[in-house]
């Protein structure tokens, strides 16, 4: 399965990452309009201490501790993918927990988020790998 | 000091209703230009510090930014100029010689956009190069007079040394000092990939880079630095760096404080020592002494590789180039004035020099008439800008190209010409790690390939359209260009027609 990689060599801790995933999910056409003094809730992040920087989002673990972890089944994986069914969440936090690289969050919206690899929201190609500068993300088969 | 006699010479213009103070701008800015007003969260910039390179611009994912020159005037005057003025001001507070990048960017003339290209019609075909063969591989070298037989009349061969080209472009000596590891490393792997070459320039070659030997030409200046018998054997060429087109008559100077780390290794030289290349070769003052060294090099190598002698073009070019054809040399290359650096004084690179165009149909010219054409292929370097520019290169004489300001652009340089603060925003002309890695080689090696693929379709349909089909019957065909605007003398030094002649 094509997973998001990180190369942490060439990061340059620009965060523009996190302003595409926020723009990406946030189901508007017009990044000003949708990001214009909005404090943003993306579902990567970037870890940075001195001049090492780098990206950290969902792993799509083989074997998910969130997953296991879910008790009320929101999460699932599906061909190696792991989504949320928000309806299902109950908030209960236990995959922010358990996830071992932070990579969980709760949503605003009242459930949690996670990364999808932007199967949802209509782009088709993760919208943090396109707007790398650098490639420091990249999106492949490993 | 209390009076700021220089007024910041760009303004940046922020699009409020765009800006989502993301803040890209501010991380990418090594210049310090932009902060954020935390209690507004607001973005503000302090433009007497931008330098124009654009990086900010080129990241800022909702194009809020822009900048302009300033409408900020001293009294119109066509003499006293503001650059004028402020260049004044800035050594009256200094006291230093006012130093520069990158090319002369006066407004001299540029004869290759009064040179045009012709084309086939009714009586004699054009070649369209998606159906047809087209040749763009060319050899450097010196070509052989004669055939040479053995005693049975079985053919000898009696080639010297050559370096073959995909396509008559090479990229231009760019030390690593100068500009980065990283754009090294994307110009050797483009070099590779391309069929061409790239040019150490006179840094020396970084040991990771020997693997790419085989597309390398090494650089032998007047400061000697990195050069041994592995490095020289590394390369498949050796050029001799007599002169530089942007700064010709000086030599160059690393300051202590670059000589670090894998630049000091090397370069071969102490750690914080500075690294002065001096204006001449101490043991060269002339033709005869040029030829001693060109043989050394040559007994060095076995005989294996091609040398090269670089020179700039100055008043009597035609007459050096000459000299040099009798000195063993197998390529010279020719830096115009219009030529890049990494930090040259600005008077003499305004100021010192002629136009490549003019010293390479004098130069090939000459070496014609005195019969000694075949003793040297001619490489030009100094603002090759486009394919167009190659083509009317080759047809003035030229046997290849350097392009070495158009390979920079290309991995994103855009001509801010502050290179000498060591600042690069781009990663390209730093020697800063946290700025170096902002240019990824495979981006990087990846660009440049494209640009010279780009460039080779758009020589293809050019020489197509001339009804030709080999870089070879375009070399030296000067019945291909036409001047338009060109005075009397100038079309006489071209050995070009005007336009509708």
């Amino acid at each position: 399965m094509k997973r998001i990689y990180v190369n942490e060599k060439w990061c340059l801790g620009c965060h523009l990452c996190e302003y595409y995933c926020a723009f990406a999910n946030s189901g508007q056409d017009d990044m000003a309009k949708a990001l214009k003094d909005v404090v943003i809730h993306p579902r990567i992040r970037i870890e940075e201490q001195d001049n090492i920087s780098f990206a950290v989002n969902c792993r799509h673990c083989e074997e998910p501790l969130c997953v296991k972890g879910c008790i009320s089944g929101a999460l699932s994986v599906q061909d190696g993918l792991i989504l949320i069914d928000p309806d299902k969440c109950v908030s209960c936090y236990t995959c922010v927990l358990s996830c071992p690289y932070g990579a969980i969050m709760p949503s605003e919206a009242g459930a949690i988020q996670k990364c999808e690899l932007c199967t949802k929201n209509g782009r088709g190609q993760p919208a943090c790998v396109e707007g790398c500068p650098n490639m420091a993300i990249v999106f492949e088969e490993r | 000091m209390a009076i700021n006699y220089i007024f910041p010479e760009y303004e940046v213009v922020r699009a409020e209703k765009r800006c989502i103070s993301c803040r890209v701008c501010e991380r990418q800015c090594a210049n310090e230009v932009h902060h954020l007003n935390l209690a507004e969260n607001r973005m503000e910039a302090d433009e007497s510090k931008c330098v124009n390179c654009h990086r900010c611009v080129s990241l800022c994912p909702t194009r809020a930014l822009k900048i302009v020159r300033t409408d900020n005037t001293f009294k119109h005057n066509a003499n006293w100029t503001g650059e004028i003025i402020a260049d004044i001001f800035r050594q009256a507070a200094t006291g230093g010689v006012l130093l520069s990048s990158m090319g002369n960017p006066q407004p001299l003339p540029v004869y290759w956009d009064r040179l045009l290209i012709n084309a086939s019609q009714v009586t004699n075909p054009s070649i369209d190069p998606l159906r047809e063969p087209m040749e763009t591989k060319t050899f450097l070298g010196k070509k052989p007079y004669a055939l040479a037989r053995d005693k049975s009349g079985r053919l000898l061969n009696n080639l010297e040394p050559q370096l073959e080209l995909d396509v008559p472009v090479m990229f231009s000596a760019m030390s690593y000092g100068s500009i980065s590891y990283n754009a090294h490393e994307s110009l050797a792997r483009a070099a590779c990939a391309l069929g061409v070459y790239y040019n150490t320039g006179e840094g020396g070659l970084h040991e990771d880079f020997y693997q790419y030997g085989a597309h390398t030409i090494v650089q032998v200046a007047s400061g000697r630095f990195g050069v041994y018998k592995r490095y020289l054997d590394a390369g498949a060429a050796i050029e001799i760096k007599m002169g530089q087109g942007a700064k010709p008559g000086i030599g160059g100077h690393l300051p202590g404080t670059k000589i670090v780390g894998d630049i000091s290794r090397t370069r071969m030289i102490p750690e914080g020592s500075d690294a002065i290349s001096p204006a001449p070769h101490h043991d060269i003052y002339s033709i005869e002494d040029l030829r001693q060294l060109v043989y050394s090099l040559k007994e060095a190598t076995e005989y294996k590789k091609p040398v090269i002698v670089k020179i700039a073009a100055v008043h009597n070019v035609a007459a050096i180039a000459s000299g040099i054809a009798r000195s063993g040399a197998d390529i010279i290359a020719i830096d115009g004035f219009r030529g890049g650096t990494g930090a040259a004084p600005t008077r003499i690179r305004d100021n010192v020099g002629i136009p490549i165009e003019l010293a390479l149909a004098s130069v090939d010219e000459r070496l014609r008439r005195e019969g000694i054409r075949n003793n040297v292929s001619v490489v030009i370097g100094g603002s090759v800008r486009n394919s167009a520019d190659i083509v009317k290169a080759l047809a003035l004489g030229a046997d290849a190209v350097y392009i070495g300001t158009s390979a920079l652009i290309a991995l994103g340089c855009h001509l801010c010409r502050t290179c000498h603060a060591g600042k690069c925003n781009w990663g390209i002309a730093t020697q800063r790690a946290e700025l170096v890695k902002r240019l990824n080689p495979d981006i990087g090696f990846e660009r440049l390939v494209r640009l010279v693929s780009a460039w080779k379709h758009e020589i293809m349909e050019m020489m197509g359209g001339m009804g030709i089909n080999s870089i070879e019957a375009l070399k030296g065909n000067r019945l291909m260009l036409r001047g338009v605007g060109l005075n009397e003398k100038e079309l006489e030094i071209l050995g070009v027609k005007h336009a509708g002649e």
